[in-house]
């Protein structure tokens, strides 16, 4: 009897340690230690401490910093989502057709991907800048009354376009390889049934493209939510008046600008179940109507 | 065979360590000194080190003011704290507070034979890192206090002679200069200098329990008739074009000064030496300007910048090592050479006469006026303030200010919640650190 125990090999096990370790050392272990600091009163140096059950949560959520930088997470993470997989759906669609020089326009719509967020938000930095910038100029020329450093639309303005050009890149080499993935005679057969290619594109492209798509959705939100991180502290900082910080961002000014680390932590533990909520809504909703 | 090897490292680890010991104590000095100050900060470790053989100091650049805090805490927490940390005035009421984290420079100079002596100190540098007995906690490091600089030739050019010593004549010329061709006014730090500033240069109080030095159990009073008036009318002008505000970022503002689309810039002393090499325009400096209708004598303002604490958890033998150094980073001849490098005040009398009697005020009058207006008499609200979540509540000014400025909300409002926020933190902060 005892053999048949150990017919069940340990070595699986082995393979998948590593990633299990990893999970438990940077997810799990930081997840727990937030919960337990989220209800603690806590100087900075570590000192002193109280238990305080859920003050913490009762000070910082739902106040209205919080609530705005929320609101401003939701609109930004929406606007990021679908206008970088939008531009990028077309992008690759079009791009898939061309046939002269199709490398080299592949090539230069994938290489924005090189560059991390915080670079990314320098740069947009520099073409914004009220002195010196071009876009700035070219926006107040064009009859805007652009100022991001004043009005808090025209700064949402901002963050949400350098982190759509941020990642239209990568989004674009997902879809040009999920296009390039439909077989030959299934586009062919369209083309004979149907003339209109934005019919097509709709009845046929577009469907088959969807199990792509709903990954990138899933991608795209974590990257808005989490990522743009860089892009925001580089550009606005969250100003003007704490109107393009993301609830990410606003952990960590209280944290570690700040030194709050029991408000910090709550906060960090309310947005660690908002993404959960929201991949758990994903996956059961959004996904069975994918047809992979 | 690894039991061997094993003892083998252990006793060539320990034959390391006692080679160290032998050669130099070492002084961990982290600081937020970056750029041509960083390198200032290096030559002063430099000196140091040439100085003596007993100790060897090792500076370490961690980053902006709030990123060396930081990490100054979290290596607190690992128990790996450096000997001397460099924080910021709006981080001082962290450090200050949380009790056993650091050792007070008076008593840590006065035992480590280095000696101490308060009166040594400037008056405006004295009292904002010291406790509500007046005993010095932190060694001022980087001090600077507001200034006004202005363009020269935008005056010139609009006729105008002198700058404006309060804000009514500020108002009165910036219509010229607005003609001129120029926005009139831009400033860096609207916390710092039309706010806690404002209320030195007023004598105005900032907060219960004198000015929070008292006790951690404090209420903001920032929701005054002054200031509202102030930001009422800083709104005023930004409609007028009399005021333009190139965002929170300190040098966005001191640029447009610098390219010229704003005649005056409110900054800080220590801004001297950047500007005399990018202005390629002629400029002079002045004290920050008050507003007649609120005191008819201005009092001093108080330093910014930031200071050095030494952190506990350390042996006496390193103290001492901390003591020397700060000894001969007070010297008159390191604080005169910090003082014309870097155009920050220099901390002692001896080190102000030296820098006078050197002559240096006579080729560079500028480089004095910070320390002038420092000197200037003190009030019962000049020396200072120590307000937990400081950090945050800096926050709170600048979001409500932004709003002030777009319009979005009223002075009134504004001040309302600034003193509704604030008082949340602090309260908070009571909470945290009692």
């Amino acid at each position: 009897m005892k053999r048949v125990q150990f017919s069940h090999s340990p070595i699986p096990y082995l393979f998948i340690a590593p990633q299990i370790i990893i999970i438990c050392i940077f997810f799990l272990w930081p997840a727990a230690q937030a919960i337990y600091q989220s209800f603690l009163l806590e100087d900075a140096f570590g000192l002193s401490s109280q238990f305080v059950w859920f003050k913490n949560y009762k000070d910082t959520i739902l106040t209205d910093a919080w609530l705005q930088s929320a609101g401003f997470t939701l609109v930004f993470s929406f606007l990021v989502t679908f206008l970088s997989l939008a531009l990028a759906m077309l992008l690759a669609v079009k791009a898939n057709e061309v046939i002269q020089g199709a490398r080299t326009y592949k090539t230069m719509l994938m290489w924005a991907y090189a560059i991390a967020p915080p670079v990314a938000g320098l740069m947009g930095n520099l073409m914004f800048n009220p002195l010196i910038g071009d876009l700035y100029y070219f926006l107040n020329a064009m009859g805007w009354d652009f100022n991001h450093k004043l009005d808090s639309f025209d700064a949402g303005f901002v963050v949400v376009l350098i982190a759509v050009w941020k990642q239209v890149s990568v989004n674009f080499i997902f879809f040009l390889s999920g296009l390039q993935g439909i077989p030959k005679s299934v586009i062919e057969a369209a083309t004979i049934d149907c003339k209109s290619n934005l019919r097509r594109f709709w009845t046929m492209t577009f469907p088959l493209l969807a199990p792509t798509t709903f990954f990138l959705v899933v991608i795209n939100i974590t990257y808005a939510f989490f990522e743009t991180f860089g892009i925001i502290d580089t550009t606005t900082g969250g100003a003007p008046g704490g109107s393009t910080s993301t609830l990410v961002y606003k952990v960590f000014t209280d944290g570690f600008r700040g030194n709050d680390l029991g408000g910090s932590s709550a906060q960090s533990v309310v947005l660690m179940l908002m993404v959960l909520a929201l991949t758990v809504i994903q996956f059961r909703f959004i996904e069975r109507k994918v047809h992979y | 065979m690894l039991k061997r090897t094993l003892t083998a490292i252990g006793a060539f680890s320990c034959l390391a360590t006692i080679s160290v010991a032998n050669a130099a104590t070492e002084v961990q000095w982290w600081h937020a000194m970056g750029g041509r100050l960083g390198e200032v900060v290096d030559e002063i470790a430099v000196k140091y080190n040439a100085s003596q053989s007993e100790y060897k100091l090792v500076p370490t650049y961690k980053g902006g003011y709030e990123d060396t805090m930081t990490a100054g805490i979290a290596a607190f927490r690992a128990k790996q704290q450096p000997h001397i940390l460099q924080i910021f005035d709006a981080g001082a009421a962290t450090i200050i507070n949380a009790k056993g984290a650091t050792v007070a420079v008076a008593d840590l100079m006065a035992e480590h034979g280095a000696g101490f002596n308060k009166e040594d100190y400037l008056a405006g540098v004295r009292n904002f890192y010291a406790d509500s007995d007046g005993k010095m906690i932190g060694m001022p490091f980087n001090s600077s206090t507001p200034l006004l600089y202005y363009n020269k030739e935008a005056f010139k050019k609009a006729g105008i002679a002198n700058p404006p010593k309060t804000w009514e004549e500020f108002e009165a010329i910036a219509p010229k200069l607005k003609e001129a061709g120029y926005i009139a006014l831009a400033q860096s730090h609207s916390p710092w200098i039309f706010t806690e500033n404002f209320h030195s240069r007023h004598n105005l109080q900032m907060a219960t329990a004198n000015n929070g030095y008292d006790s951690t159990d404090v209420k903001i009073m920032y929701n005054n008739p002054e200031l509202k008036m102030h930001w009422g009318k800083v709104k005023e002008w930004l409609d007028k074009g009399w005021y333009g505000y190139y965002g929170r970022a300190w040098g966005d503002n001191q640029d447009a000064f610098i390219q010229q689309k704003t005649a005056m810039w409110l900054g800080s002393s220590g801004s001297f030496g950047g500007l005399t090499k990018s202005a390629e325009f002629e400029f002079g400096g002045s004290f920050l300007p008050y507003w007649k209708s609120i005191v008819d004598e201005p009092k001093g303002t108080f330093i910014g910048g930031a200071a050095l604490f030494a952190m506990s958890g350390h042996d006496d033998e390193e103290y001492k090592g901390v003591a020397d150094f700060m000894k001969f980073l007070t010297s008159p001849e390191m604080q005169y050479f910090w003082h014309k490098e870097t155009g920050y005040v220099p901390i002692t009398n001896a080190a102000y006469d030296l820098a006078k009697n050197d002559g240096y005020y006579k080729t560079t009058p500028d480089a004095e006026i910070g320390i002038l207006q420092l000197n200037q008499p003190g009030g019962d609200w000049t020396k200072g303030y120590r307000l937990g979540y400081y950090v945050q509540i800096r926050e709170v000014l600048y979001k409500h200010y932004d709003d002030i400025f777009a319009g979005k909300s009223s002075v009134d409002d504004a001040f309302a919640k600034i003193e509704e926020e604030s008082n949340d933190l602090l309260e908070r902060f009571n909470a945290t650190y009692n």
